[in-house]
């Protein structure tokens, strides 16, 4: 082993920070030009391994700043402090169309960043590293409290950040691969909202009954927030993530039960069959089957299902009568929703209807349809288990590396300002307080 | 139309005011943010720290603040006004901690496992509180953890036959400088500081060379220290050219005798020495009562000669150590290196009024806590120092000393 090249000093600062957190990479102790190749490990819960890396150029005191200096090459290049999380992908030779969901969020996820010598793109794992530092990211901030809810027959999760209250609540929808995904609740909990992870598609009930649940599910499940003792009753919104922005629209305008303060609709459509329950609504997508396109390696593209966007008032949430902001989150490059038109549509009918104020649309060009908490490594397609056909497919998202992980950076920072504006009294809607983000 | 209690909401629409600690989770001796917002403005709180240490017992600090305009407190730009820290302290919900009233005489707050994290609770009480804060609701609370180890960092003891009890960190990439970290009179197997220079990119070995009350009766040899230092020094991922001691209180003048008189470890071995609050054995004057040299090599040796010491040394003292005459001592010490002509090997850092228990910043000072003496017998020991001066010397002195150790390393 050269002794002299031991001497390299890498350190990540913060060593253990909340998953929307950045981090500072710096090598130090080089030789000035050195070349070196700055690598990330990860192996997640289901036993893969993920990898990013990135080449750099030492500097001429000897050193490497990834938050100010470019990358040559590797996953990601230029200048990207973040960039050797949201470019991970599987390493060589793993099961195809991975997609990485952290499950289990009480555990952080552990990324390894190494430091080798020169600019190389394989074979890591073979070689012993000049320097590393181990690295946690959490979703989970301390003394923020996880309780599973089952009662009235719905399978969700409750996350109460840490102290007394009374907190704003917040109701948290996924799409249309179901389960329950509890990271972005445990995330939002971590900045001050009460959030429940609802799995709709999947519950227990439906498990065991073979049938989809009603819209009085919903209504149950904003009640369990409206009467918890910790959670504001006059304070709820609720995110929605492509199927879930159906519920949530529908929520918004035609709940009598539900009085949202403000949504947030992600990748999704306010197109649907309007007294139509989840059921009703998946056998309207499906009546547009056909539509289906796939590309040249097979994957398929449901961009085309609710297209044209229809002129039928009944096939159609009435926006117009929204009462509460809304924020509009899209990817221009979408291929799995018509999200981009679909905001065309609801602008349209907004500015009709004059309530167009409400409004905040974030129109992101080359992003895809999985706008995930920022740093989420991004993928292109990913095996997708369509939910009433019970097949495995591999679905299209759409989306460019770079583009989409700026997205996605940027629209959390923003959701987290339209949240807070929203659901927390006083005038403060600067961003000093997110000079951490 | 509300018809259910909500809790602690004064109006039915109020939100409660939003504390956050940025990180929420960082090393010991990281600094963090403490930010209170949604205040109504110029309204007067209190922040306030808790936690409940591994013997069970409660610690607290607190600051008495006022909002601005925009109803933010932010303690690292804020003064308090009072409490267990006054002016601009934005550490001082950690460092003034001390144990809640009520509680037993001499207490000390040390973590044994370095494994998990010290826990702190932070809130916001309404008004300038000085008491009664477990009877209050705050207005809102954060948990911040703080830890020893980085992440990644092996949590296991290691039992060498002949040593007692040791713990060295590393983490398993290339080669690291090495460490002997040395306590003092106390006794037992003192891990915190390991670990922490562990974090820092240091294997560091933490050494138990006596159980607590047994150090008259230990028949240690000066080998036993020596076989310590070649075990750091020959592990495989320690770099042998860059190996130091670090020793504090009695550990700092075994480190010093190590250093000046051992015959195995060639002066050439050691890269650095560190001493925190030492004292050079000298005539029997100059030892503090409770030190009787009872290890068999000290009564060996009266004097050590410093003169001998052919690396860098840092000596830290402070002025009002109560414990130990380590200002006499280092400046005795200072006399014999510049006669022996290797002064410019020594660096001294002298600070008014801390006490004798110079420790990794931002953990609570203590003027005088229990101690188990030789006979076993428990009493309370005076360390010296005030809360302010200390923590400022502990925080200026753990900077220097990383200084040092990448420098010399």
């Amino acid at each position: 082993m050269d002794r002299k090249q031991c001497c390299v000093k890498l350190s990540v600062q913060p060593s253990r920070g909340l998953m929307d957190e950045k981090f500072i990479i710096l090598v130090q102790n080089v030789f000035p030009g050195f070349q070196l190749t700055l690598h990330a490990l990860y192996k997640c819960d289901d036993g893969h391994s993920w990898e990013a890396f990135a080449h750099y150029t030492a500097s001429a005191i000897g050193t490497v700043n990834v938050s100010e200096d470019p990358s040559l090459g590797g996953t990601y290049s230029g200048v990207e402090p973040m960039g050797l999380l949201w470019s991970l992908r599987p390493v060589p030779g793993s099961k195809p169309w991975l997609r990485m969901r952290k499950m289990n969020v009480q555990t952080p996820m552990v990324v390894t960043i190494s430091v080798y010598p020169g600019h190389q793109t394989e074979g890591f794992l073979d070689q012993v590293s000049l320097a590393g530092v181990v690295v946690e990211r959490w979703y989970m901030a301390p003394g923020v409290r996880r309780i599973p809810i089952t009662e009235a027959g719905l399978t969700a999760t409750l996350f109460l950040p840490p102290g007394p209250g009374p907190f704003p609540g917040l109701l948290d929808l996924w799409g249309g691969g179901g389960k329950l995904v509890e990271y972005r609740s445990a995330l939002l909990a971590s900045h001050g909202f009460a959030s429940l992870a609802l799995d709709y598609l999947t519950p227990k009930v439906t498990i065991e009954t073979g049938k989809m649940v009603d819209n009085q599910y919903f209504e149950r499940a904003y009640k369990v927030l409206e009467q918890h003792p910790q959670i504001l009753s006059s304070r709820i919104a609720m995110i929605g993530l492509s199927f879930g922005t159906c519920i949530t629209f529908k929520m918004a305008v035609y709940s009598q039960v539900a009085k949202l303060r403000c949504i947030v609709c992600i990748s999704g459509s306010h197109v649907q069959p309007i007294d139509g329950s989840v059921e009703q609504i998946m056998s309207f997508f499906n009546k547009n089957a056909e539509k289906t396109r796939f590309n040249n390696e097979n994957q398929v593209i449901w961009h085309d299902l609710l297209l044209p966007i229809p002129t039928d008032p009944s096939l159609k949430v009435d926006v117009g009568q929204l009462q509460c902001p809304l924020l509009l989150v899209v990817g221009e490059d979408d291929q799995n929703w018509p999200a981009h038109e679909s905001a065309m549509d609801i602008k349209e009918m907004m500015e009709r209807a004059g309530n167009s104020h409400l409004l905040t649309l974030l129109s992101y060009p080359n992003a895809g349809h999985l706008i995930e908490p920022p740093f989420t490594p991004f993928a292109k397609a990913s095996a997708f288990r369509d939910i009433s056909s019970r097949q495995m497919l591999v679905a299209l998202w759409g989306g460019e590396t770079a583009a989409h992980s700026r997205a996605q950076e940027d629209a959390w920072r923003k959701t987290l300002v339209f949240l807070r504006a929203n659901l927390y009294a006083g005038a403060n809607t600067d961003a000093t307080s997110f000079s951490n983000l | 139309m509300m018809a259910k209690v909500i809790g602690l909401s004064t109006m039915s629409d109020t939100v409660a005011p939003m504390l956050s600690v940025f990180p929420s989770r960082a090393l010991v001796d990281e600094n963090f943010k403490v930010v209170v917002e949604n205040l109504p403005p110029g309204s007067p709180v209190t922040l306030h720290s808790l936690h409940q240490c591994e013997d069970k017992h409660y610690w607290e600090a607190y600051g008495h603040y006022i909002s601005n305009h925009r109803g933010t407190v932010s303690v690292t730009d804020d003064l308090s006004f009072g409490g267990t820290y006054t002016g601009k302290e934005a550490m001082g919900l950690l460092w003034s901690m001390r144990p809640v009233p009520g509680s037993r005489e001499g207490l000390r707050l040390r973590k044994r496992n370095v494994c998990s994290p010290l826990l702190v609770n932070i809130s916001v009480y309404r008004g300038h509180v000085v008491e009664g804060f477990r009877e209050q609701a705050p207005l809102a609370s954060s948990l911040t953890e703080r830890w020893y180890m980085a992440p990644g960092g092996p949590c296991f003891y290691l039992q060498v036959h002949y040593l007692k009890n040791y713990f060295l960190v590393f983490f398993s990439f290339c080669p690291f400088p090495g460490l002997l970290d040395v306590w003092g009179g106390g006794g037992g197997l003192v891990e915190y500081r390991s670990a922490l220079l562990g974090s820092h990119g240091y294997a560091s070995l933490a050494l138990e060379y006596f159980a607590p009350g047994e150090l008259k009766s230990s028949d240690l040899e000066f080998n036993y220290f020596e076989t310590a230092f070649n075990i750091v020094k020959d592990h495989p991922q320690v770099m042998p050219d860059k190996v130091g001691i670090f020793g504090l209180s009695l550990g700092a003048s075994l480190t010093l005798l190590l250093a000046a008189e051992s015959s195995i470890i060639k002066v050439s071995d050691i890269l650095f020495v560190l001493c925190v609050c030492a004292i050079k054995i000298g005539p029997l004057t100059h030892i503090g009562l409770f030190y009787k040299p009872t290890l068999k090599s000290f009564f060996l040796v009266i004097s050590f000669k410093v003169g001998r010491i052919n690396c860098p040394v840092m000596v830290v003292n402070s002025h009002d150590d109560q414990n130990m005459a380590t200002v006499e001592s280092s400046e005795d010490m200072a006399q014999m290196m510049r006669a022996a002509g290797n002064l410019h090997l020594l660096t001294r850092l002298y600070y008014p009024d801390a006490g004798h228990l110079i420790e990794p910043p931002y953990t609570p000072h203590f003027r005088a806590t229990k101690f188990v003496k030789d006979t076993k017998e428990k009493v309370i020991l005076l360390w010296g120092g005030q809360t302010k001066p200390h923590s400022d010397a502990q925080e200026d002195s753990w900077k220097k000393i990383l200084a040092f150790l990448e420098q010399n390393l």
